[in-house]
């Protein structure tokens, strides 16, 4: 019914050719930072004086399809050259051109100038998440498409995306940052090339494997901004979005006095002996969440992209080797060393091992991968 | 009528000058029609080939959720959709018209390299079988989008080399292509075909043909970096062996913006062509046609980096490139103006190959418009790889490379094939074109502007009404090169006799139309008279 629906407001609104659905924006948003500003303003100098070119071209020929038809002008002036009338219409383009580049020199400086933040964010792209680290605090997380929306994503998962809440444009978690902070983002990428970009901050910037490239903002109001990654990075490219918590400095300075809580927590949890339930309990969300985009929720990978865990000689064989796959990486994966924690990287492969049929009865337990870290030099 | 002259006569050779008997004709053939006719039937069958990519995708994105295909399918749609449009379909097209007009139109028997001639066709061939064969393999088709930038292309290493080796050939077709015309251009003009007599498509493919010599091998040489990337062991793009991901992008761009011109610039000849028959009036401007058909060309090999605004360049590359690109606006606009100062006071009628010009001058226009929006970088910040972007190269390049085809086609056709097309049934396919083309496209710039990123498979419920209509547009858009193909069936197998002249009064604009309708398999094989040559290219014709 609800497709129907859909589709008779498609045809109507393309017969019309005007639009009237509240959700629909038609437009680049103003955003909330004085470079998206900017940047709107930018934008509609330039869409005015093309609208205004545009008139004059467009009224042009229309009217000589009108006014010089056979029917009603049948014998044609023969002129086919006027120097004047051709070295003016090259002067005027490049007159309005200057008009147009002037703002747009000074803008671009602007968008470049990252020098005196308040604080630094670095951004690393992975296939397909986000990790932000808060430099100056010397912590940071992996913020992935929630559960929700990755469950109703999944093809013939049965699951209507419209009642689903922000589809597509939420993480579990967000990155949180004070309002009226001149912010800067450093952007990197740990596997291929992503970009990211929140449109009410006015800008997108590459994430460059092996560089690092920057870009700043400082918002100016309070509220939830959501974005996407807009470089294509692989299969789930559609689904890694960018969603930013501005808050009140005061809201950010407890936010952050309880995420320096919960990771200590965290910490401690993983010095303590796991059970095999809690491990798998836990390793299933890990799995879900880090490895099924790939390897797909039934273990069994897609035939010729990516292999199979199911049966696996690596999930079924000798656990170090498993361990140090998953840790280093190998081929088109790059490893999770620095993504998950000891005590997700332990609750994943043990998970791994036990899970679809592979039953090996190994556990392995956070104690162990803090050891392989160490050993490795993370 | 003085000057006509029968370009048969003089014809007194013995032996037989026509085609070879049998099938074999098509696979031997040296006969610059003969091999015009299979690159116009090759860019015709991958124009469906890539068109049905482009359904897989639009149906894909019809309404939100994934409904039809994994997301690693639809990357390997919109990147084969691309590579299929753009060397398959576009490309031959305007080699098809290169090989049947420019001989004729310079008054020249043949093309200068005629077994050349056949050999980049069927090298054009087996690249793209090649190309295709990738869909049918295990891991599939290349999915990295159609600039194949790296690490993303070179983890899916197993379809590598067929790119690179398919790239590599169509390399190779294009590069012979482009020295046949320009030696042929060059070489054998008719006695009195001084250069700046040549009708404008030739020039505009002599430009081309130049074009291609220099930017196809940078992107040879960046691909075969690819290759020992993937199956060396080399570093040229990975920054952990000391190469850097962006250098790829740099090459890539230094040929994938003339690349576009490439596709583009024999378009203006061919609009430079149909809009003054019938505006029954001279080109305006010849001489700052060509000039300016020259500055683009050379322009746009220095605006390459406009395509990475993103990258973090420094500030003064930046600058730089938004100043270069901005400059190409001013010869476009040119071309622009003089066509309507072609039209203004002529005496037009509205024959479907002068509908497909007209709609590939407005939507070429509002291209250009957003093409000089994302020459602006801060705001390509907020552009930059949405779907705005989609919107605004679909304006250029599907305009710019089906439009001015399909009316050249219907220009032509007369004069191939002897009758004169259904002129109800192609003004049907101009028409529902149009509108297709225009649904398609339009919304997507709202769509880029609200913030959709393109190459996903799947979107937030925000997006679902303009993607629905978009898909709509599609569909029709689809659907209608139905008719296309029909009207041509149906013109080759017969209709209305067409005259010599086919389109009243268009004797006055070219060689071709001296010739019989059809013509004979040579022709030219005496030039024309010098004085015919003057009357169809001076610029002084009366209408009586």
């Amino acid at each position: 019914m609800n497709t129907l629906r859909q589709l008779i407001a498609g045809l109507i609104l393309s017969s019309l050719g005007t639009v009237v659905h509240a959700d629909y924006k038609l437009n680049m948003p103003v955003g909330v930072t004085e470079l998206s500003r900017e940047t709107y303003d930018l934008h509609m100098l330039v869409i005015y004086i093309c609208a205004g070119i545009g008139l004059i071209v467009f009224g042009a020929m229309f009217y000589s399809i009108y006014a010089f038809r056979q029917s009603k002008h049948p014998f044609p002036n023969n002129f086919h050259e006027n120097a004047k009338l051709e070295i003016l219409w090259s002067i005027i383009p490049f007159i309005i051109l200057i008009i147009m580049v002037y703002p747009a020199t000074e803008l671009t400086i602007k968008h470049y100038d990252t020098k005196d933040a308040d604080m630094t964010i670095k951004v690393t792209g992975y296939q397909w998440r986000w990790r932000y680290d808060y430099v100056d605090e010397g912590f940071g997380f992996m913020s992935s498409l929630t559960a929700e929306s990755n469950a109703a994503r999944q093809m013939d998962s049965g699951i209507n995306p419209q009642r689903v809440q922000n589809y597509l444009q939420d993480v579990d978690y967000p990155l949180v940052i004070p309002v009226d902070t001149k912010v800067r983002f450093l952007m990197t990428s740990a596997d291929v090339l992503h970009a990211w970009w929140v449109p009410d901050f006015g800008w997108k910037r590459d994430a460059i494997p092996g560089f690092i490239t920057d870009a700043w903002a400082k918002v100016d109001k309070i509220g939830i901004y959501r974005g996407a990654c807009a470089e294509l990075c692989g299969r789930d490219h559609g689904f890694m979005p960018v969603v930013v918590d501005v808050r009140s400095k005061e809201d950010y300075e407890s936010w952050l006095a309880e995420k320096k809580a919960v990771l200590e927590e965290e910490n401690a949890k993983s010095d303590r002996t796991w059970s095999k339930n809690e491990l798998m309990v836990k390793g299933e969300d890990v799995y879900l969440t880090s490895c099924a985009g790939c390897h797909q929720p039934n273990g069994e990978g897609i035939k010729g992209s990516f292999p199979s865990i199911k049966g696996s000689d690596i999930a079924t064989g000798d656990l170090d080797e498993h361990i140090e796959l998953v840790l280093e990486g190998q081929g088109m994966m790059s490893g999770f060393a620095e993504s998950l924690s000891p005590v997700e990287l332990a609750a994943a492969i043990t998970y791994q091992r036990n899970a679809f049929d592979n039953d090996t009865g190994d556990i392995v337990q956070p104690t162990t991968i803090k050891d392989w870290l160490d050993d490795l030099g993370y | 009528m003085a000057f006509v002259t029968n370009p048969l006569d003089n014809h007194d050779h013995g032996h037989d000058h026509g085609p070879a008997k049998g099938w074999t004709r098509w696979i031997i053939t040296t006969n610059h029609k003969d091999i015009g006719t299979l690159y116009l039937f090759f860019a015709l069958a991958m124009l469906f080939v890539g068109g049905s990519f482009a359904l897989t995708i639009r149906s894909e994105l019809f309404q939100p959720g994934l409904q039809f295909v994994d997301p690693e399918f639809f990357n390997s749609m919109t990147t084969m959709h691309a590579l299929i449009m753009v060397f398959g379909a576009v490309m031959p097209a305007f080699v098809g018209f290169a090989n049947w007009m420019i001989p004729m139109m310079i008054g020249a028997p043949d093309m200068a390299l005629p077994r050349m001639n056949n050999m980049s066709f069927w090298v054009l061939v087996f690249a793209g079988i090649l190309l295709l064969s990738t869909l049918f393999m295990e891991g599939g088709a290349p999915a990295a989008g159609w600039t194949l930038y790296p690490p993303l292309s070179i983890q899916a290493a197993h379809n590598i080399p067929f790119v690179v080796f398919s790239v590599h050939l169509l390399g190779v077709s294009s590069i012979m292509g482009s020295i046949n015309i320009i030696v042929t251009i060059l070489n054998m003009r008719a006695p009195g075909m001084t250069l700046m007599k040549m009708p404008l498509f030739v020039w505009t493919w002599l430009i081309t043909a130049f074009l291609l010599i220099f930017a196809l091998p940078v992107f040879a040489a960046a691909v075969t970096m690819l290759l020992t990337d993937a199956h060396f062991g080399t570093s040229f793009f990975n920054a952990a062996g000391g190469g850097d991901p962006v250098l790829y992008q740099h090459l890539f761009w230094f040929f994938g913006h003339p690349e576009v011109y490439i596709i583009v610039l024999p378009a203006f000849g061919l609009v430079s062509t149909i809009v003054p028959t019938f505006s029954r009036k001279p080109l305006f401007g010849y001489t700052s046609m060509v000039y300016a058909t020259g500055s683009i060309a050379f322009l746009s090999m220095i605006v390459w980096a406009h395509h990475q605004f993103t990258v973090g360049m420094p500030l003064i590359a930046e600058l730089y490139f938004i100043y270069a690109t901005c400059l190409i606006a001013v010869p476009t606009a040119v071309k622009i103006f003089n066509w309507i100062a072609t039209m203004w006071q002529g005496s037009i009628t509205l024959e479907t190959p002068m509908l497909f010009s007209l709609g590939f001058i407005f939507a070429f226009t509002i291209g250009g418009f957003t093409g000089l929006m994302l020459a602006m970088a801060p705001a390509d910040f907020q552009y930059h790889d949405s779907y705005f972007v989609v919107a605004h190269f679909h304006y250029t390049l599907v305009v710019g490379g089906t439009f001015p085809v399909f009316a050249a086609a219907y220009y032509w056709l007369p004069k191939w094939t002897g009758y004169m097309y259904d002129e109800k049934l192609a003004k049907m396919h101009f028409w529902l074109s149009f509108m297709g083309f225009n649904l398609t496209f339009m919304p997507q710039h709202f769509l880029g502007l609200a913030g959709m990123p393109r190459r996903i498979p799947d979107y937030a419920i925000q997006f679902a009404d303009f993607n629905m209509m978009s898909s709509i547009g599609a569909f029709i858009l689809g659907f209608s090169q139905l008719i296309f193909v029909y009207t041509i069936i149906k013109c080759i197998r017969g209709g209305e006799p067409a005259s010599d002249e086919v389109w009243e009064g268009a004797q006055n604009m070219g060689l071709e139309w001296h010739l019989p309708s059809p013509p004979p398999y040579h022709t030219f094989e005496t030039p024309p008279d010098p004085q015919l040559i003057d009357r169809v290219t001076t610029v002084e014709v009366t209408m009586e």
